[in-house]
C-alpha cells in the first residue's frame, strides 16, 4: 500500500529532508549561509550543548533521566577557574580534577538511583541543586577571574594557562587557514564514540534492553546497577568535558553563563529520538538534534530574526520533532530494530 | 438465536503480510464459541479488529443487524464489545489500585462528576471484586499483585460494562486451575444472560469445559466449524492443524550422572525438605497447583531466592547462586514464566531477543556481529518453528504464542548444565508444543532440563521423570511410563492420604 509506504517514509527521513530543506532556505535567504565559516560557526555553537546531550542521551538509554548535567558543566567550569586562578595549579591537574568531579557525580547520581531507589527525575534535580549551590560557596557567589581579591590584602594571582585556553580557542587548519575550532573535533570524536558504544558494543545493546524491560534483562544475567550508574557516569563525564571548553573559551569563571545548558541538551537528546525513525534515544540522533537547532538559530541570525525568538523557534521544533517521534510511530505499530 | 456479531470477508494486511484473508464467521448470543488456530493464524488480529484496536482493510461487521466500525476502544464498549486482550497489560493500569482499576470505564465514561468520590469507589469496586470471587485489598496497588490476579482484574473490568459480545482472548494462559474455574463459572452465569462470548485458548481442557461451538481458523481464515452437543475435538485439532496432531511416545531415558542435587531445601515453614537429584540428559516436570511451590523451587534454583534451610550442587560442588547473573555464569538458565513482564525486550527484535543472554559471545572485543548474531537466531527460528517474516522482525510484531517460542529459543541457542523452564508454553499452540517438547527431548544429552507446568497434560508429554509438589512437598513421583492419573491428580491437589 503506497499510503503505509508513504508514512514509513516520512517516519524515517522526514526529519532529515526537514533538515536539509532548511539549510537551502537559509541558503538562499540568507547572505554568508552556505559558507565553510558559518558551517563551522553552527558547529561551534553547538559544540558544547551537543556533547552534554550525548551524555544525556546515555542515560535516557536505560530510561534514566540527568537533570544535573548543566549544573555539572558548570560546577567544572568554576572548578577548572578556581583551580588554576586561586589554587595556581596547572592545566592538566585542573582538567583531571574536572573530570573526577563529574565521574564523581554521576556515580552519586547511579548510587541514589539504583541503590537507595530515588527515582531519578528527583535525585538529578537535587544534585543539580546541590552543585549550583556548591559552586558558589568558595567564591561567595562571586565569578573568578585574575586579580580579584581574596581577602583584605591578597588577590587571586593565577591565571588560566595557555594549554588550557588552547583548548577553546585554537582553530585548525582545514584548507581555509584557522577554520575547525578544537571543540567542535572534540564534540565529533565524542559522538562517533558514544555512537559507536550504543549502537554496535554488547554494552551498549545490554544499555537498551535495560530501559526496554530491565526486570526482564536483569533475568538473562544483565549486571543491571552497574550498567545504570555506568551511563549516570558517562553523563557526568561528558558533562564535565562541556564544561571544561566552556571554561576554556570565556577565559574566567564565570558564575552566570552556562544557564541554557540542561534545556538546550535535553532538547537535542530529545529531537534526536525522531532521527531515521529511531523513537528511541540515539547518539545519531542526537548530534542531528543539536545540529538542527544550531543551523536554525544561526539561519535566524543571519536573517535578523530578533534574539528573543529563540526560545520560541527551539519550541516549536522540538514540539514537532515529537509528533514525527510519537505520533507517526504509534500509528505505524509496535517493534522494530535498534 | 439471535446473531450478536457477523463478520463477512473481513480483510487485514501488515504490510506485505496478508494476516486476515476473508474472515466470514456468526457470533450468537447465548453461545460460547471458541476460535482456535495455530500460533499466527491471526485469532488476536481479528479480535482487535472487532474491538476497533486496528481497522480493517476490507469486509464488513454488523453488530445486531447494524453496520459496526468501532472507532477504537472506547467506541466499542459503548457499544457493549467488550474485549479482555492477550497481552495482560493491555487491561490494566498497572500504577493504579485495584479499585480504580475496576471502576475505571466508570470513570472515563462522560457525565460521571468531576470529583472521584474514593470512599463509594471503593465500596462499588469491593461488590465487583466479591461477585468474581476476587478477595483481596482492593487499595493494592494492581503492579504488585501476581500475574493471575491482573488477570482476573483486566476480567473483571470487562464485565463492569455490563457487555453483549464478550470476547476473551487467552484468558487462562497464566490461571490456574481454581482461578480458571471461577472464570468458567462467571462465563456460563454470562451466557445464561444472553451475552454472546468470543472464547480463544490453546487449552483442551478449557476448550472441553466451556465450548458449544468451534470454529478453528489457519492461515488467515476459516477452516472449520464444528457445531451441536457432539464437538469433534480431534477433527478440530486436524482442521486448525492442517494434519493430524502427531502422537508422543515417551520412552523414560536411564539415568546416572546427576547434575544438580537438592539436599534438604525447605521451600516453606513447616513444609517437609525436599531431597532430589536430576540428572544428565534426563527432563523432569515439577507440577502442582498454584501455590505449591514451584515457582519459589524455579527462583531458588536461579538464584532469585534462598531456601529457608539446605544446599544445592551442581555437578557435585556446592551450588549457592545469589543472582541470575551467578546462575547463568554457572551454566543454570531459565526461561522464566509471564514473558511480557520477565522476558520480552520490546524494543528488539527477535534476533537480539533471542541472544541477549550470550551477546558475549556474539562479540569480538565488545562489538556485537551482527551476522553471527542473525545466522544463530535465523537457525533457532527453523528449528522452533517461529511464524515470522524474518530475524529482524520486531518481537512485538510477533503473534502471542511465537513470542514465547523465540523466548525458549533464547536459551537453547548455547548448552547449558540445567535448563529451567517455568511455564514454558504458556500461549504455545497444541502442534508448536509438541515439536518444541521433541527438540527438547533431543537436545537433553549433556544438561538436566527441569519443566515447570501446572498442566499434567504438559508434564506428560515432556517428561521422563514427573515431581508432584503440593504445600511446599514433594507429595509425589511417577517415571512417566503407564503412570496412575487418579492417583496423580490426587497427589496434586493433596488429597493421596484421603485416597
Ligand atoms: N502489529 C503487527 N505488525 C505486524 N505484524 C503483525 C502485527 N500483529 C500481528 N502481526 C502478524 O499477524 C499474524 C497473526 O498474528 P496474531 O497475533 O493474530 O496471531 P494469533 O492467532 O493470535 O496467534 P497466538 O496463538 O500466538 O496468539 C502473525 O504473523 C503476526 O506476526
Ligand atoms: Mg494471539
Amino acid at each position: 500500500m503506497s499510503g503505509e509506504r508513504l508514512l514509513n517514509f516520512a517516519i524515517r527521513y522526514g526529519f532529515l529532508i526537514l533538515l536539509i530543506g532548511m539549510v537551502l532556505f537559509f541558503s538562499f535567504a540568507a547572505n554568508g549561509f552556505a559558507s565553510p565559516r558559518s558551517a563551522v560557526f553552527v558547529l561551534q555553537s553547538v559544540a558544547i550543548t551537543g556533547i552534554l546531550a550525548l551524555g544525556v542521551t546515555c542515560t535516557l538509554v536505560v530510561d534514566g533521566f540527568d537533570l544535573s548535567i548543566g549544573a555539572v558543566a558548570t560546577s567544572a567550569l568554576m572548578l577548572s577557574a578556581y583551580s588554576m586562578v586561586i589554587l595556581e595549579q596547572s592545566a592538566f591537574t585542573a582538567i583531571v580534577l574536572c573530570l573526577l568531579m563529574g565521574a564523581f557525580v554521576g556515580l552519586v547520581n547511579g548510587i541514589l538511583i539504583v541503590k537507595f531507589r530515588v527515582p531519578d527525575l528527583l535525585a538529578t534535580l537535587g544534585m543539580m541543586f546541590l552543585l549550583i549551590g556548591l559552586q558558589r560557596i568558595p567564591t561567595q557567589g562571586n565569578s573568578i577571574a585574575t586579580g580579584m581579591s581574596l581577602s583584605a590584602d591578597s588577590v587571586a594571582e593565577g591565571v588560566f594557562s595557555p594549554a588550557f585556553l588552547w583548548l577553546g580557542r585554537h582553530r585548525f587548519d582545514l584548507v581555509i587557514e584557522r577554520l575547525v575550532p578544537v571543540p567542535v573535533v572534540i564534540f565529533l570524536v565524542i559522538a562517533l564514540a558514544i555512537w559507536a558504544f550504543l549502537s554496535l558494543t554488547r554494552h551498549g545493546r545490554l544499555m537498551y534492553a535495560i530501559g526496554s524491560n530491565e526486570r526482564a534483562a536483569a533475568l538473562v544475567g544483565t549486571p543491571v546497577s552497574r550498567y545504570k550508574i555506568a551511563a549516570y557516569m558517562i553523563s557526568g563525564v561528558t558533562a564535565s568535558i562541556g564544561g571544561i571548553l566552556l571554561a576554556a573559551r570565556l577565559g574566567r569563571g564565570d558564575i552566570a553563563s552556562g544557564t541554557n545548558l540542561l534545556l538546550d541538551s535535553v532538547a537535542a537528546a530529545l529531537i534526536g529520538f525522531a532521527v531515521l525513525g529511531a523513537a528511541r534515544p540515539n547518539a545519531f540522533g542526537t548530534v542531528v538534534g543539536a545540529l538542527f537547532v544550531g543551523i536554525l538559530l544561526q539561519g535566524m541570525t543571519m536573517m535578523n530574526a530578533p534574539y528573543y525568538t529563540q526560545d520560541f523557534v527551539k519550541g516549536a521544533v522540538l514540539v514537532v520533532a515529537l509528533v514525527f517521534t510519537f505520533y507517526l510511530s504509534s500509528r505505524r505499530g509496535a517493534g522494530g530494530k535498534v | 438465536m439471535a446473531k450478536a456479531l457477523e463478520i463477512s470477508g473481513l480483510e487485514k494486511s501488515f504490510g506485505r503480510n496478508h494476516v486476515l484473508r476473508g474472515i466470514d464467521l456468526v457470533l450468537r448470543s447465548r453461545e460460547v464459541t471458541v476460535l482456535m488456530g495455530a500460533n499466527g493464524a491471526g485469532k488476536s488480529t481479528l479480535v482487535k479488529v472487532i474491538c476497533g484496536y486496528h481497522s480493517a482493510d476490507g469486509g464488513s461487521l454488523e453488530l445486531a443487524g447494524e453496520p459496526f466500525h468501532p472507532q477504537d476502544a472506547a467506541d466499542a464498549i459503548s457499544k457493549g464489545v467488550v474485549t479482555v486482550h492477550q497481552s495482560i497489560d493491555d487491561g490494566v493500569i498497572p500504577d493504579l489500585d485495584v479499585a480504580n482499576n475496576l471502576m475505571l470505564d466508570r470513570l472515563a465514561k462522560p457525565g460521571s462528576g468531576l470529583f472521584v468520590r474514593e470512599r463509594k469507589m471503593r465500596r462499588e469496586a469491593r461488590r465487583i471484586a466479591e461477585s468474581m470471587g476476587l478477595h483481596l485489598d482492593v487499595t493494592a496497588r494492581v503492579a504488585d499483585l501476581e500475574v493471575a490476579d491482573r488477570q482476573m482484574i483486566a476480567i473483571a473490568r470487562a464485565m463492569v460494562g455490563d457487555p453483549k459480545l464478550l470476547i476473551l482472548d487467552e484468558p487462562t494462559s497464566s490461571l490456574s486451575a481454581t482461578e480458571a474455574d471461577r472464570l468458567f463459572s462467571l462465563i456460563d452465569r454470562l451466557r445464561d444472560q444472553g451475552v454472546a462470548i468470543l472464547y480463544i485458548s490453546h487449552r483442551m481442557s478449557d476448550i472441553r469445559r466451556i465450548a458449544d461451538r468451534i470454529v478453528t481458523m489457519r492461515d488467515g481464515a476459516v477452516s472449520g466449524v464444528f457445531e451441536a452437543d457432539n464437538l469433534d475435538y480431534e477433527g478440530a485439532v486436524t482442521a486448525m492443524l492442517g494434519h493430524r496432531m502427531t502422537e508422543v511416545d515417551i520412552d523414560p531415558v536411564a539415568v546416572d550422572t546427576p547434575i544438580l542435587q537438592l539436599n534438604d531445601i525447605v521451600l516453606r515453614q513447616g513444609a517437609a525438605p525436599i531431597d532430589a537429584s536430576f540428572h544428565d540428559g534426563e527432563v523432569v516436570a515439577i507440577t502442582g497447583l498454584l501455590g505449591s511451590g514451584k515457582t519459589r523451587l524455579a527462583e531458588i534454583l536461579f538464584g532469585l531466592a534462598e531456601p529457608l534451610a539446605g544446599r544445592l550442587r551442581l555437578d557435585g560442588k556446592p551450588y549457592a547462586p545469589r543472582s541470575a547473573r551467578e546462575a547463568v555464569s554457572s551454566g543454570v538458565f531459565m526461561s522464566p514464566k509471564d514473558r511480557a513482564a520477565n522476558a520480552v525486550i520490546g524494543a528488539f527484535d527477535i534476533a537480539d531477543n533471542m541472544t541477549l543472554p550470550f551477546l558475549e559471545a556474539f562479540s569480538r572485543l565488545s562489538f556485537v556481529k551482527t551476522r553471527a548474531q542473525r545466522n544463530a537466531a535465523d537457525g533457532m527460528i527453523d528449528r522452533i518453528g517461529v511464524v515470522c517474516q524474518s530475524a529482524e522482525d520486531g518481537i512485538g510484531t510477533l503473534s502471542g504464542g511465537n513470542q514465547q517460542k523465540a523466548m525458549i529459543a533464547r536459551w537453547l541457542l548455547k548448552p547449558c548444565r540445567a535448563l529451567l523452564l517455568d511455564e514454558p508454553f504458556q500461549g504455545v499452540d497444541i502442534g508448536a508444543r509438541r515439536d518444541i517438547g521433541r527438540h527438547i527431548r533431543q537436545t537433553a544429552k549433556g544438561r538436566t532440563t527441569i519443566v515447570f507446568v501446572a498442566e499434567i497434560d504438559e508434564a506428560l508429554e515432556i517428561a521422563d521423570r514427573i515431581v508432584i509438589l503440593n504445600e511446599g512437598a514433594v507429595a509425589g513421583e511417577h517415571i512417566n511410563r503407564d503412570i496412575d492419573l487418579t492417583r496423580m491428580v490426587a497427589e496434586v491437589s493433596g488429597q493421596q492420604d484421603a485416597a
